[in-house]
């Protein structure tokens, strides 16, 4: 059934009774021609984009939890594409084209809000990095925009501009935001499901048949898949496990990664505000909460579940930076596990093992790529061979040295 | 000012010769020192004390302790009228003066014109907002913008906070959750086996349940005071720290508690506890549950047990007519209390004829009591509530067939639905859960539990007073003995627990997870709400569950059940059973969602503890940083530390004193406080080795007494820092980093130390602190040296470039390097820090005939860059090898490794096209390019196009008269010449042409004066 306003109304007669359900909870067939491994926003929309744009008929995603639940379900949703390299400017730019009309494109309010995202400068250096920046993005066609101190101000009216870290300037992406991180997975998942995609919840992939060098079946708690075509593992936070499972390995770390929320307020900050120096971003849900990324712990872990002190170096600068919030009070804190490459680009790549490719790596920062990378994905899946966007990021460039290296280049997160 | 129509004459633990006064929504009202800001409220009789966030709903005052869903307030204080936001009433001690607002409802909560959302609730079921609002495109900003202002949240506070926090280490044998029975027996336990033990309790007194009424006996004394006498024994005991007011918030790897404490100290808001303990002992109580039936969130409606303990505590009464609605028999007892009170009294019980000690006593005070009856609708007029009492089927699932109505009418509803433990803690400490359909809730299941922590008593689902205390007692012996303490002082010390008489008879609950009405649920004019605070309902769940969101995290994130401030402290366990229930299965396998800290809402202000202000982050100053101050230096931050940007002159401005900075050293001397450079002290048998890893260059071959500048690289290859090494004997360095890399690099050493080579005899010590670090610099600066009384040896001609020495400057003992950053005759005079002052005046005293100017970062910046030396941060970017920057003539090519060489020869690193550091004179002498702008092959190029490099640096050159810049360029070192033009975002194209990145001086004639 359509959602819109008119089917909402026409529900409310029937006391809603007639939505069906957003996916269907099938069984897994012996056989499919491909095979998504994990029910990430990542994975549902390389299912989706197969599905939708490249005519396939035949496939399943396999998620071990429920979907959607990964990193998907616990990031800071920040959107953006102002990145430094044009690799990686051309790959999240695609994504950001996607996110302005991806709503309506899924049929599903994914709540995508570009309300800007501005870069502080603290210092001479950083007010050198967003000027880099900000030219780089000018000659790749990505939207930005330096302020001077006063236009930060008009953007967050209660912020310390001559604090311990004085705010020299700014760099602002217009078109970049938020989403609702939630909705972006059941958005894919809903639409996937009703171009025929199989969703598997509670079927975690455990090991892969290889014969000659090319994956013949994956197997799953809930037993063997034949794969007639190709299997795209989209595992972000477990992406090493599963390598191991096909007998290679990926240079990739594994760290917990934080996040918290605060109480609900009445609006009060209507942009993202994101400061490496000082490494504290904010923005506010649209339930009122502020949004606040932490640290990655530095240890490695795959327990979704963060220290304090990570929490305590961010308290700090944000009530710095935003003195009122000192007597709010902080929710919830969390963590997802990142995988996280030498360069800090994701892996978009074929891999040793043939028919089987993988899409991970994403760091601290994927969800905003989630339809481009899905989509980019999809057509290296549909093709079997990098796709253009893809190709940059594939598991060689450690080899060869051909890094896409943002964040040495920029040292810019999320 | 009014009297307090619901405080009863006598009773409760408040202080009645303190009145405190107090307003609410601006009615001014009474108090008593002890109330919190809810039972003060309740005492004035208030009803309508909020409205929901979604449907704007009148809400009233619901529970007692963390688990308020409703009384969340702006509190403003007396004095200054200060705001705080999203204060929980029943946690928030009354104070005089105080001024309460509701934080919805316009104009009132009691009229709130946002209750039309109400009337079109039909439309606004869980999840509307995913259906609805999407195109086009850019009207949801829009929507966003109204449904962002349409919830009724807090507004932010507008001033500054003026209060102070902090925070304390502690360490414990065994940390105590819970003040209660079970926490003062494990206490107690623990303590008499000599560990070391610290309670934290939320409330201002000890006890827990036992202060509201708990009418039992321990020990042979009445059992709130026995608490008290317990307690106070303990708080006497050396070796237990008893905290009040401090609630554990966070359960840590390896035993690590947070925990906030109110008030802790005068002129202390908040204290944060961190607390490393052996042994963790929750004994956290237990939350009673609601019951989800028609209606159950209008104002009147309150949880049974905070009736009691309104009475008990605070002495009020919080109406004269009390419909008791239970499943359990707990709600009894509270009944008891209520009539004892002088209430009248009805109790409806979905149980059908439950016969025990508590039903007896009830009748026998002639309370109405009606089994196996529900309440089928309830309906709000003013103050007054009418329930539909009605019969259920004996399984409670429905009306029983052909049963009658009753309608009663009621101040209040006191419901129990059972007692959720309070398992936060535990679950926090990655201890699993199971599910206990006694209790109808998760329990701890302590087989299954990675950090050493245990549960007792209600926490545990061990709710009988005499359970409690043993459940305690053992937990607290074992605890102790798991610590490493024995109980020695008493022998069978298991069966010392703490006495009370074994509790009469209960008559088991009846679980059922939503009560019938009159309607089918989401059909009927009452909704049967699950979590008040995100106005979720069970039609909402129910809906949920149909529309595929089946596992728990689904429910709750479809229907934001338990996402409120509270956290779902009231409502999840009814969500849980309910999703079950429409899944058909058990609760056991639907599960639960994951508790995480904090258990209570802490505020920044409490994390940040007393690093605010002037203690965030203090800056870092040189020994000479008062002389900056006192001399027109600009400061820059660097760091942490505080680097002069430029010394202003009378009548200059910054680009003028860079100027005249640049020109002086150039021309006579210039003087530098270089102090911020890292400093790292390398010792050992093994110090070359090791630096010979860490540096491209070769370092073993460095005589003692002379220096080296050196190159370290990323397991890359790429560039990450460069500075100077000197040799100061056989097996002792000292090593510079630039400013920025100084704990980065004193890391990246130890680390290649601790992981790779341990077994090397190595020894690094980081001694930026310990020298003041002086760069003099000008062909003068020998002189300047010699006036300022240097010994002989450093300024003889022989001390040649790239040698150090030791001698003494104007009486300091000195160490001196001969290196320069500007090209120009450099020294770089080391002195223990306490002298850095004393030799800059000295030095600025002699060079004062050759008109020595102190210049700052921008200068050095300059002046290197007229030479054409690169800043590693600034010029490299950790995508460029040494080759990449023309210095690959710091490669040792004899060296069998270093850090970095494999991927030197990797084939990205060897092939045409790389990015090479070039010069570029600008086509315009006077105008700069922009520091970062991107160069293009052709000036008309479209974009996006391909960049064929990027300024790096960028300055004008007084000594050049001209603007100069570094940048990298595309094959650039074949390409000087060339012409490219900078893109800039206002649409002009400036043209450079390619050039040797040395300006100034290409024969490098003036380092040696
Ligand atoms: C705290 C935090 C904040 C973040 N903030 C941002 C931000 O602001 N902006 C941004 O762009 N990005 C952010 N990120 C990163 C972003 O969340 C991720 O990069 C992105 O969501 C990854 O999506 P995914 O679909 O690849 O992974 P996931 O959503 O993690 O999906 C992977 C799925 O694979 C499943 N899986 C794993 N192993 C198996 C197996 N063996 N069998 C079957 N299934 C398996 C998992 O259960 C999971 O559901 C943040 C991340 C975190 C943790």
């Amino acid at each position: 059934m359509k959602y819109s306003l008119w089917t909402l109304a026409r529900n409310a007669l029937d006391y809603h009774r007639q939505w069906q359900a957003a996916w269907r909870s099938p069984e897994p067939r012996a056989e499919y021609d491909f095979a998504v491994i994990g029910g990430g926003g990542h994975g549902l929309a390389t299912a989706y984009y197969l599905a939708k744009e490249h005519g396939a008929g035949s496939v399943c995603v396999l998620e071990k939890g429920w979907l959607g639940g990964g990193n998907t379900a616990r990031n800071t949703t920040i959107v953006r594409s102002n990145y430094l390299l044009p690799a990686s400017a051309r790959l999240y730019d695609h994504s950001v084209s996607l996110w302005q009309t991806l709503s309506a494109e899924l049929n599903f309010n994914v709540m995508f809000s570009p309300r800007g995202l501005l870069h502080l400068a603290h210092n001479i250096s950083d007010m050198r990095e967003i000027a880099r920046r900000g030219h780089s993005n000018y000659v790749n066609g990505v939207d930005a925009e330096t302020l001077t101190p006063e236009e930060v101000r008009a953007h967050v009216p209660f912020i310390n501009l001559r604090g311990r870290y004085p705010v020299l300037g700014a760099l602002l992406q217009k078109r970049g935001g938020v989403a609702r991180h939630d909705a972006v997975a059941w958005g894919f998942a809903r639409a996937a499901d009703s171009l025929g995609v199989d969703i598997i919840q509670n079927c975690e992939v455990n090991g892969f048949d290889i014969r000659g060098g090319k994956v013949q079946a994956v197997r799953t708690s809930r037993g063997k898949i034949k794969v007639r075509k190709r299997v795209g593992a989209v595992v972000a936070g477990h992406c090493g496990v599963v390598a191991d499972m096909a007998g290679f390995r990926l240079p990739v770390e594994t760290v917990p990664l934080q996040a918290f929320v605060s109480e609900p307020l009445a609006p009060v900050i209507n942009c993202v505000v994101m400061s490496n120096t000082v490494h504290a971003y904010v923005s506010q849900s649209d339930k009122g909460e502020l949004v606040i990324g932490g640290g990655s712990d530095p240890f490695n872990s795959y327990a979704q579940r963060g220290s304090f002190d990570q929490i305590e170096h961010v308290a700090g600068p944000i009530v710095e930076l935003y003195p009122i919030f000192s007597r709010v009070n902080i929710l919830r804190q969390w963590a997802g596990i990142v995988d996280i490459t030498p360069d800090r680009s994701p892996l978009l790549s074929a891999t040793p093992v043939r028919n089987l490719f993988i899409n991970c790596g994403w760091g601290t920062g994927g969800f905003k790529a989630t339809p481009g990378s899905g989509h980019a994905f999809a057509a290296t899946l549909a093709k079997g061979e990098p796709n253009e966007l893809c190709a940059p990021f594939s598991l060689d460039r450690f080899v060869t040295g051909d890094l896409v290296d943002e964040a040495a280049a920029a040292a810019v997160a999320h | 000012m009014t009297i307090q129509p619901h405080r009863l004459a006598e009773g409760g633990l408040v202080n009645r010769e303190r009145p405190l006064s107090f307003s609410f929504n601006g009615a001014r009202m009474l108090g008593y020192e002890g109330d919190t800001v809810a039972s003060a409220l309740l005492a004035n009789g208030a009803r309508i004390v909020s409205r929901s966030f979604k449907y704007h709903r009148a809400r009233g005052i619901y529970g007692i302790g963390p688990e308020e869903p409703n009384a969340i307030f702006t509190v403003a204080d007396a004095v200054g009228g200060r705001r705080t936001p999203n204060m929980r009433a029943t946690l928030t001690p009354l104070a005089e003066g105080m001024q309460i607002f509701s934080q919805c409802g316009w104009p009132s909560p009691r009229f709130d014109i946002g209750a039309l959302a109400g009337t079109v609730s039909r439309m606004l079921p869980a999840g509307f907002y995913y259906k609805t609002f999407m195109r086009p495109a850019r009207l949801w900003m829009f929507y966003e913008k109204l449904i962002r202002r349409a919830a009724s949240f807090a507004r932010a506070p507008d001033e500054l906070d003026s209060d102070d926090y902090d925070h304390r280490y502690m360490h414990a044998d065994v940390a105590i959750v819970g003040g209660g029975p079970a926490g003062l027996a494990a206490a107690l336990a623990a303590a008499e086996s000599g560990a070391r033990v610290a309670v934290m309790e939320m409330r201002p007194h000890w006890g827990g349940d036992l202060t509201d009424g708990a009418n039992g006996e321990i020990e042979g004394k009445p059992a709130a005071e026995w608490a008290r006498a317990v307690a106070k024994k303990l708080s006497q005991t050396k070796n237990a720290e008893m905290l009040l007011q401090t609630t554990a918030q966070g359960y840590f790897d390896c035993n690590y508690l947070t925990a906030v404490q109110e008030s802790p100290a005068p002129g202390l808001r908040q204290r944060l506890l961190k607390i490393r303990a052996k042994e963790v002992v929750v004994c956290a109580g237990a939350i009673e549950r609601p019951l989800v039936f028609a209606g159950n969130d209008l104002p009147g409606v309150m949880s049974a047990s905070a009736v009691r303990a309104y009475i008990h505590r605070y002495g009020v009464l919080c109406g004269r007519r009390i419909l008791f609605l239970t499943n359990n028999d707990s709600a009894c007892e509270a009944a008891l209390a209520a009539a004892d009170a002088g209430a009248s009294v009805d109790v409806a019980d979905i149980r059908h004829h439950p016969e025990g000690h508590w039903q007896l006593r009830l009748q026998d005070r002639g309370v109405s009591y009606y089994s196996g009856c529900g309440v089928a609708g309830l309906l709000r007029t003013a103050n007054i509530l009418a329930a539909r009492l009605a019969k259920l089927a004996p399984d409670a699932s429905a009306l029983a067939a052909g049963g009658e109505f009753r309608e009663h009418a009621y101040d209040i509803v006191a419901v129990s639905g059972g007692w959720t433990p309070t398992v936060h803690l535990f679950s926090q400490s990655r201890g699993k859960l199971k599910w206990d359909s006694k209790c109808g809730a998760f329990v701890p299941d302590e087989s299954h539990c990675i950090n050493p922590c245990a549960a007792a008593g209600a926490a545990s689902g061990v709710f009988s007073l005499s359970g409690c205390l043993k459940s305690g007692w053992e937990a607290g012996l074992r605890a102790a003995q798991k610590a490493g303490c024995e109980n020695k002082t008493k022998t069978n010390a298991r069966d010392k627990a703490p006495k009370a008489a074994a509790p009469p008879a209960e008559y088991p609950p009846q679980f059922v997870p939503l009560l019938p009405a009159t309607h089918p649920v989401g059909r009927g004019p009452g909704k049967h709400f699950v979590d008040f605070m995100n106005d979720v309902t069970a039609a909402d769940i129910q809906l949920a569950e149909r529309e595929g969101y089946r596992s728990a995290e689904h429910m709750k994130r479809y229907t934001a059940a338990g996402f409120g401030t509270d956290q779902g402290k009231t409502g999840n366990i009814n969500a849980l059973v309910l999703l079950a229930q429409a899944r058909g299965i058990s609760p056991a396998e639907a599960g639960h969602t994951t508790y995480r800290p904090q258990y209570t809402p802490v505020s920044f202000g409490a994390v940040t503890g007393s690093d605010r202000r002037e203690l965030f982050s203090p800056e870092r100053g040189t020994p000479m940083h008062s002389w900056h101050l006192a001399h027109g230096a600009v400061f820059e931050d660097v760091g942490d530390w505080k680097r002069p940007y430029c010394f202003l002159r009378e009548g200059e401005d910054a680009a003028e004193a860079v100027r005249c900075e640049c020109i002086a050293a150039r021309s006579g001397a210039g003087i530098m406080d270089a102090t911020t450079l890292g400093k790292i002290d390398v010792q050992g048998p093994d110090a070359a080795a090791f630096l010979d890893i860490v540096y491209t260059n070769n370092i073993s071959s460095l005589q003692p007494g002379r220096a080296r500048y050196g190159m370290m690289l990323r397991e890359t290859g790429m560039i990450y820092d460069d500075g100077v090494c000197a040799r100061l004997g056989e097996n002792r360095f000292h090593i510079t980093t630039s400013t920025g890399h100084a704990a980065g690099v004193m890391n990246w050493l130890e680390e290649w130390l601790q992981t790779e080579w341990p077994n090397m005899r190595v020894f690094c010590t980081s001694v930026t602190e310990q020298w003041a670090v002086v760069a003099l610099a000008g062909p003068k600066a020998r002189e300047v040296l010699k006036k300022a009384g240097a010994s002989e040896n450093l300024t003889a001609e022989d001390f040649g470039f790239m040698h150090i020495r030791e001698g003494t400057v104007a009486g300091a003992p000195a160490r001196v390097f001969r290196v320069s950053f500007s090209g120009e005759l450099a020294l770089e005079i080391n002195v223990p820090a306490r002298y850095g002052l004393h030799i800059w005046r000295a030095l600025i005293a002699a060079g004062r005939e050759h008109n020595i100017r102190p210049y700052g970062t921008e200068t050095m910046r300059v002046l290197r860059a007229e030479k054409g030396y690169i800043i590693a941060g600034q010029d490299t970017d950790g995508t460029v090898t040494p080759a990449d920057m023309n210095l690959g003539w710091m490669i040792s090519k004899t060296k069998k490794d270093f850090i970095g060489k494999r991927s030197l020869s990797r084939p990205d690193m060897l092939r045409a096209g790389r990015f090479q550091f070039v010069g570029l004179l600008t086509a315009e002498k006077e105008k700069p390019l922009p520091e970062g702008a991107y160069l293009l092959r052709e000036k008309r190029a479209r974009l996006p196009a391909d960049a064929e490099g990027y300024v790096t640096s960028s300055y004008k050159s007084a000594t050049m008269e001209r603007a100069i810049a570094l940048a990298m360029v595309k094959d650039g070192f074949a390409r000087g010449g060339e012409t490219l033009y900078a893109a800039l975002p206002n649409g002009e194209r400036p043209a450079a042409t390619i050039a040797d990145p040395v300006f100034y001086d290409k024969e490098g004639a003036r380092r040696d004066g």
